[in-house]
């Protein structure tokens, strides 16, 4: 029997699962969205990994850690070892694959963040929730309304030789500068090219302000797929930027290193996914802080529970959990 | 007008030095209700929009105490704007229709001012009486800061999980009874010794990490989040300097102070920015030299001191590689973000730490 270890990193949009061995190497993972269920998600994570596995010969996962952020939803779920913010976790995730990383740049569906790290330790880090500007959404919703499928969006924009500037500072600014230079004869790759510039120094802007963004850079999330922004990266950078084939994984291998180096390990069973869990919100309505408490239930019973300030809120949740 | 019922605002554990100095008075205390989120939706909902957040929390108190039927209300000075929250907060006030007085403890100083407040506070209270209901409520502030100061440094080591939680809420129950000098004393040993007592699992070198900021927002734990609660739970000694008796000192001895700030600033900064921004940059360089692995700093949102101090200390993180986690905090600041930041934060000391013994 070989050990393994089992990293699973939810946030809202996509869900990706990673299995790694002993010796670091990936042995099986899936990438999928989270359709605003991410226990539903990540039990099509466990079918499809599991069916990986089969073929594999004989790994056992003997611990589990989850990042992202439902991290303790699925944590508690999963009976996780580790539990762990996404930054930590794309730090060691990356280093695995990159020893000698500097910069992290990561843009993903809804956020955003940089990590600056030297001689293989993160050194600094922030990151973006606010802004919509600097995300894969406004990238999206910009195709949609240039009317070009998102995924040729960085063909277009490498296309171009004149990039039209698009004010890149606020979503509502950059939309109603692309609607205008579209409506005056832009050429559509220039636009495209113009707001993946935008993009970039949006984010260059917001969250790497004040980094010293040095190389080698690594640029992960799923913008990261778009060549137009990669190519707007490098220029404005001035330096080489890379993408890996397996940067969407690179949260999940970083959590389940973190789950190895724990040294915690547990019975974790992929019957997990067997049973019915169910996820509840209350008002607490112990004092005027009327704590919003999110618990979940493994098959009607109270499994675990968080958003209190003190214990009352936690045992009051226990309590209309079993009252049901 | 029927009986005169005192009341301030909260800050941390304070209340209770706060009742103690109105009780000795010889007026009657009324400790506003507990902080909640209600309190800041009150505040904020009364305030102007832009003004920085703890003007809203205490603002909030005051609302939440003048329901409950306080008379007078008793707010401090110093700081930036925070010498202009009296009057606007007052004028508030008297517009939601509030009837009350409120006694606005100036920032300048004099001893016949202040005494000539405290009268206002509690008519016909000798001057002597208010020497001695002053000093006692100072040495309470102070055995409060002597405990807390021991929590942070330990409790993210306890064995037990609450186990300093358990002492800390006796030791205010028995603070808010103790009649005076010596009973205040003697508790402040006892409890002490009390938190000595609890085992701990705490290696020889741990992580340190220093906390700075404005004033306010250092130490109302319900406006920081519990910074410093979460920070320590991940096996962190946090360290503070910024005090309720501490700004008190430096307030009455205000020019020697900001002289000294300076100095121990330098290079970094030639000018007073304010407020605690010098302390700020003063305190993290001096910190940084003494090994700290970081530091954290705390600001409410377009705190025009600390906002300065702020940019001085992104130099100085990024030419010392010193990590600094800045928190800045309005009315909105989820909760969440907050944590996850804290957590990166402690990860990322320790993994430095763990780097620089295996080198
Ligand atoms: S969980 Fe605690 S703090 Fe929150 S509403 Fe309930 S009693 Fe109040
Ligand atoms: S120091 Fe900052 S928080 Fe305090 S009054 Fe001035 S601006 Fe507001």
């Amino acid at each position: 029997m070989r050990k393994a270890y089992l990293g699973v990193d939810i946030g809202s949009i996509s869900t990706k699962a990673a299995v790694i061995d002993e010796a670091g190497e990936i042995v099986a993972s899936s990438y999928l969205w989270t359709e605003g269920n991410p226990i539903g998600a990540v039990k099509r994570v466990l079918s499809e990994l599991e069916g990986q596995l089969a073929a594999a010969d004989d790994v056992r996962v003997v611990a589990v850690g989850t990042t992202g952020s439902a991290r303790e939803l699925i944590g508690s779920v999963l009976g996780a070892q580790v539990v762990k913010n996404e930054i930590t976790a794309h730090a060691m995730g990356t280093l695995s694959l990159h020893p000698d990383v500097r910069t992290i740049f990561e843009i993903g569906g809804q956020d955003s963040k940089i990590i600056i790290l030297r001689d293989g330790v993160p050194v600094d880090y922030a990151m973006n929730t606010l802004c919509a500007a600097g995300t894969g959404s406004f990238l999206s919703s910009q195709s949609r309304r240039l009317g070009i499928p998102v995924e040729e969006f960085g063909d277009y924009a490498l296309r171009s030789t004149r990039p039209t500037k698009i004010a890149g500072r606020c979503t509502v600014f950059a939309e109603s500068d692309l609607v205008h230079k579209a409506q005056i004869g832009y050429a559509i790759e220039d636009i495209v090219a113009g707001l993946c510039n935008a993009i970039v120094s949006n984010y260059l802007n917001n969250v790497g302000k004040g980094k010293e963004i040095e190389p080698p850079i690594v640029f992960q999330g799923g913008v990261s797929k778009n060549v137009g922004v990669v190519e707007a990266f490098k220029r404005l950078t001035g330096h080489d930027v890379l993408v890996d084939e397996i940067g969407h994984l690179m949260g999940a291998v970083g959590i389940a290193l973190l789950a190895q180096s724990s040294g915690a390990e547990g019975d974790f069973d992929f019957a997990v996914r067997e049973f019915e869990f169910q996820t509840m919100g209350d008002e607490c309505g112990g004092c005027a802080n009327n704590c919003e408490v999110v618990y979940v239930l493994r098959d009607g019973e109270f499994l675990d529970g968080w958003g209190a300030r003190c214990g009352t809120g936690i045992e009051r949740a226990r309590v209309s959990a079993s009252a049901r | 007008m029927s009986e005169r019922l005192v009341t301030f605002p909260h800050m941390g554990e304070y209340w209770i030095a706060f009742e103690t100095l109105v009780r000795e008075l010889g007026a009657t205390p009324l400790v506003p209700p507990r902080m909640t989120k209600h309190t800041l939706e009150l505040g904020a909902r009364h305030s102007p929009e832009f003004v920085c957040v703890p003007f809203k929390y205490n603002l909030g108190n005051f609302i939440e105490s003048l329901e409950a039927g306080a008379t007078v209300i008793g707010q401090a000075g110093g700081g930036c704007r925070f010498g202009y929250y009296a009057e606007v907060q007052e004028a508030i006030l008297k517009d939601l229709g509030y009837e009350f007085e409120l006694v606005n403890l100036t920032s300048s100083w004099s001893v016949g001012e202040f005494i000539a407040d405290f009268k206002r506070i509690a008519p016909g209270a000798s001057t002597l009486r208010i020497a001695r209901a002053f000093a006692i409520a100072y040495r309470k502030a102070k055995a409060l800061e002597a405990i807390e100061d021991r929590v942070r440094k330990s409790v993210g080591f306890e064995v037990e999980r609450g186990a300093h939680d358990r002492v800390v809420s006796r030791f205010h129950q028995r603070l808010r009874d103790a009649s005076g000098f010596r009973d205040t004393a003697r508790l402040e040993e006892t409890t002490l010794g009390e938190l000595g007592a609890i085992p701990l699992d705490k290696p020889e070198q741990p992580l340190r990490v220093g906390v700075v900021g404005e004033l306010y927002v250092l130490m109302e734990p319900f406006a920081n989040h519990n910074l410093e609660r979460r920070l320590a739970e991940h096996g962190i000694e946090v360290h503070r300097f910024v005090t309720l008796t501490s700004l008190i000192e430096h307030g009455i001895r205000s020019r020697p102070h900001v002289r000294k700030l300076l100095g121990d600033a330098d290079p970094w900064v030639k000018y007073h920015l304010g407020a605690d921004g010098t302390e700020s940059v003063a305190m993290t360089w001096k910190l940084m030299q003494d090994g700290f692995d970081g530091m954290a700093h705390l600001k409410p949102f377009g705190c025009m001191p600390e906002v300065s101090a702020m940019s001085v200390l992104q130099r100085i993180s990024r030419e010392h590689t010193f990590p600094i986690l800045f928190v800045s905090y309005d009315a909105q600041t989820a909760e969440t973000g907050i944590r996850t930041r804290i957590e990166a934060f402690a990860d990322m000391l320790a993994m430095r730490a763990r780097g620089r013994t295996s080198a």
